[in-house]
């Protein structure tokens, strides 16, 4: 990639280092203060944690993804991120599963409130394209509304991105048809694409901004050669050619179309409503908020957490839910994703990550779903 | 008392009768009477014939079911330009409901016996008068359907 | 838009409950004052999340009177833990207040109109406001007709105040119950029925209606049946609602959020949503 094309404002030029020397990079970060979270392959799938030095990250491992199944073996040439996404994304630093948000205290008068806020300074090491345009669609949800959540953007200014650019597309991959990626095209600090022939293993790293800059410039890399740059457009673009599915272009108004499509009921057939689909996705941010209190009584605590449209009492108002039927609620889910995000957003909710195919239990693939929808769609 | 000609005209103004040719009107306006009832009159009670046929010119009157012990209760209240009492449509000719006046209320009523008498002898008459009426009854059965909803109860 | 500067918007902020009223046996209305700023302005139509401290939060729609934005004025209705926790503080007591929120009823669109309130049950509280509004700039409107339907006398909401709309000479208003005892000498029937009774222009007339979605869906059919165009009609949508800020998902509705792009919609555009089951 050259540095001179695209959104970048930095034009420094890129380099490569030595995949060995990726640790080099992890030190960098952690000595700047930052809680590096990178991938790491625990009960046999690709988990996004805290880690410390890069031999943590799971170097030689593949993954096979396919409708409802997920396996991770060894590659046949060790790399370190050949491996595409497990079922975990980077929501759950950003806008974690459980976040208090204040601590009420009863007084003489009433109660006061005292707002927290826990927002640890994150590095995240391994963001691949898709995963980046699902941040950025959640900065639309949490941040460019009218009001701001302000944990989420609290995390989000401090947080730092090494993105990756994937040179394999996974079984149930999709990200070009939702032009996502597979290269990643802005918002990142730092580029990671690696490189691997018979006798060499590097890291093409780029910068993407100015603190990208400042790392890029502590690690010991050579300058980026013109044949790099090739190298690495050449691996990405096999990512590109290898997808094997695509969102048919029209899925929102097909959607829209279709909202008492008979269809719905024929894939609320096979839906268990185990909402694993909306926890994997990384844009899904529907939550809740609980209220706990003391055992004396005293102090009461607000706490968000993550919800699903796929609850049953998630739409529940006096009187009942009002998406009773399994089939209203896979509707809400996909046409929202799909479609109606559109409307509220700008773009779509559907990054192309395919994790809804492969953590579904029962395997239901949104692109094909849309293409039953609407016979006469390409 | 109010002439015949003097009721085809009042029965000409009441928008039940809107539309209908002269020549029907007159015939009905035959079995016709003009009446006034006073704040409290019952027109009619439950279970008793049902003899006459009731178009409000102006006032309101209350459907009611009696009850045992209680004051009656109301369903639903009709006003001007409401139609009431079809029961001498249906046998056994007997009223649903009780019907009382609340305040001044004046009404045409027609009678039921001259009023079969005619239809039996013109068919189309008849049409013209059903065909008033269907429209009236399906907009109440609505309504009513609408009150059964308790909409406003706590759900 | 709020005058007041922005605090963090899932913090509630405690306000002092300087008055409280039992409306009918199951609806009370609290006054609250601002501890801190001394007025909360808000525009009619718009709700505030209540907290009740160590149950949880409610949506409710303010029903006072924005021209007199240093009471806040709450009706709520006790359904549940947390509206039952609300019902049961008293004077002097602390409820903590987020908001305002949502969309208002379109008072200044409707200048130059006629302006028919269609309330039924608890849903004449969120149109109270947009009433005030009303007859404090009686001028800049055409007829002014309110109707309102409840369950039966014992329900009726604001008895007092709908007599004194009455009384007044430029305003029509109309209320039936669904069914009465003796004693009531006013209408019984659905709130529909009094539509055709009114008398306002169907070609130039904004109609606001709130109440339970079944008795909303029947009043747009009949104001419909009248000739009163879909773009004209108003009402105010309820789901079920958590942050109120469109962060968490809960209350949309089809594509719109109720917390942002509602309650309070034009007809028009969510006609067809409203007719899908399970939406």
């Amino acid at each position: 990639m050259s540095t001179s094309d695209s959104s970048q404002v930095h034009v420094s030029q890129a380099r490569v280092i030595e995949a060995t020397r990726l640790d080099s990079l992890v030190k960098a970060l952690r000595k700047s203060g930052y809680t590096t979270i990178g991938p790491k392959a625990r009960d046999g799938a690709v988990v996004l944690e805290k880690f410390s030095s890069a031999d943590e990250l799971p170097l030689g491992l593949v993954d096979d993804q396919q409708p409802g199944a997920y396996r991770l073996s060894k590659a046949k040439k060790p790399a370190y991120f050949d491996f595409t996404h497990g079922a975990q994304t980077w929501k759950r630093y950003l806008f974690p599963p459980k976040e208090k948000l204040w601590t009420a205290q009863k007084t003489a008068a009433g109660f006061e409130v005292q707002a927290e806020v826990d927002a640890p300074k994150y590095a995240f090491i391994g963001v691949r394209a898709c995963e980046l345009a699902a941040i950025q669609i959640q900065d639309k949800v949490f941040v460019d509304g009218e009001h701001t959540a302000t944990g989420y953007k609290a995390r989000r200014d401090k947080a730092l991105i090494v993105a990756l650019n994937c040179r394999r597309a996974g079984g149930t991959c999709f990200c070009t048809s939702m032009d996502t990626g597979p290269k990643v095209k802005d918002g990142f600090d730092l580029a990671l694409t690696e490189l691997t022939t018979k006798d060499s293993h590097t890291f093409l790293v780029e910068a993407g901004s100015e603190r990208g800059e400042k790392i890029l410039a502590r690690l010991d890399g050579r300058l980026a050669t013109g044949d790099d740059l090739k190298a690495a457009k050449k691996a990405v673009n096999k990512a590109a050619k290898s997808m094997g599915r695509d969102m048919p272009k029209d899925a929102a108004k097909v959607l829209a179309d279709n909202l008492e499509s008979p269809r719905w009921q024929e894939i609320a057939k096979r839906c268990l409503d185990c909402a694993n689909c909306t926890m994997v996705c990384p844009t899904c941010f529907c939550n809740t908020t609980t209220d706990t209190t003391s055992l004396d009584g005293q102090t009461s605590e607000r706490w968000r957490q993550w919800d699903s449209c796929f609850t049953l009492d998630f739409s529940y108002i006096h009187g009942g839910a009002i998406r009773r039927d399994g089939a209203q609620r896979y509707r809400q889910w996909m046409s929202h994703k799909l479609s109606t995000w559109h409307d509220q957003f700008g773009v779509s909710g559907c990054v192309g990550c395919g994790r809804c195919i492969t953590w579904c239990p029962v395997g239901i693939d949104i692109t094909a779903e849309v293409r039953a929808m609407a016979p006469k769609t390409k | 008392m109010v002439k015949v000609e003097g009721l085809d005209k009042l029965m000409a103004e009441h928008p039940f009768f809107q539309g209908m040719d002269e020549a029907s009107r007159k015939t009905l306006s035959g079995c016709a009477r003009n009446e006034r009832f006073d704040d409290g009159d019952y027109i009619a009670h439950e279970g008793k014939a049902a003899e006459r046929f009731y178009f409000i010119r102006s006032g309101t009157v209350a459907l009611e079911f009696h009850m045992q012990g209680q004051d009656g209760l109301i369903i639903e209240t009709l006003h001007d330009g409401d139609v009431f009492g079809w029961s001498w449509m249906v046998p056994p000719y007997e009223w649903a409901y009780d019907i009382r006046a609340v305040g001044l209320t004046r009404v045409i009523s027609l009678e039921a016996t001259c009023l079969r008498k005619k239809l039996k002898k013109d068919n189309a008459l008849g049409f013209e008068l059903y065909s008033r009426f269907v429209p009236v009854m399906a907009k109440r059965l609505y309504s009513a359907r609408q009150q059964l909803t308790d909409m406003y109860g706590k759900s | 838009m709020s005058t007041q500067p922005k605090p963090d918007p899932m913090t509630p902020v405690p306000f002092t409950i300087v008055r409280r009223r039992q409306e009918l046996k199951d609806t009370f209305t609290v006054e609250l004052t601002p501890a801190s700023a001394n007025r909360f302005a808000f525009q009619p139509g718009q709700f505030n999340m209540l907290y009740a401290f160590g149950v949880g939060e409610v949506p409710i729609s303010i029903s006072g009177d924005p021209g007199n934005p240093e009471k806040l004025v709450h009706t709520v209705r006790n359904v549940g833990a947390v509206t039952d926790a609300l019902s049961k503080l008293k004077k002097g007591a602390e409820i903590g207040v987020r908001g305002p929120f949502g969309s208002p009823w379109p008072i200044v669109e409707a200048e130059g109109n006629d302006v028919v309130i269609v309330a039924g049950g608890i849903g004449l509280a969120p149109l109270r406001p947009a009433i005030e509004h009303v007859l404090a700039n009686r001028s800049k409107y055409g007829r002014f007709v309110i109707l309102y339907g409840a369950r039966s006398p014992a329900d009726v909401l604001y008895m007092k105040q709908l007599q004194n709309w009455r009384g007044r000479l430029d305003t029509y208003v109309d209320v039936t119950v669904d069914h009465a005892g003796r004693d009531w000498a006013g209408n019984v029937g659905v709130v529909t029925r009094l539509i055709g009774r009114a008398n306002f222009d169907t070609h130039h007339v904004k109609v606001f209606i709130c109440g339970p979605e079944l008795m909303m869906r029947f009043t747009i059919k009949e104001l419909s049946d009248q000739g009163v165009s879909k773009d004209d009609i108003y009402v105010s949508m309820e789901r079920n609602m958590k942050c109120a800020i469109g962060h968490c998902g809960h209350c949309q509705f089809g594509g719109h959020f109720i917390c942002k792009d509602g309650p309070v919609f034009p007809y028009a555009r969510i006609e067809s949503l409203m007719q899908v089951r399970g939406m």
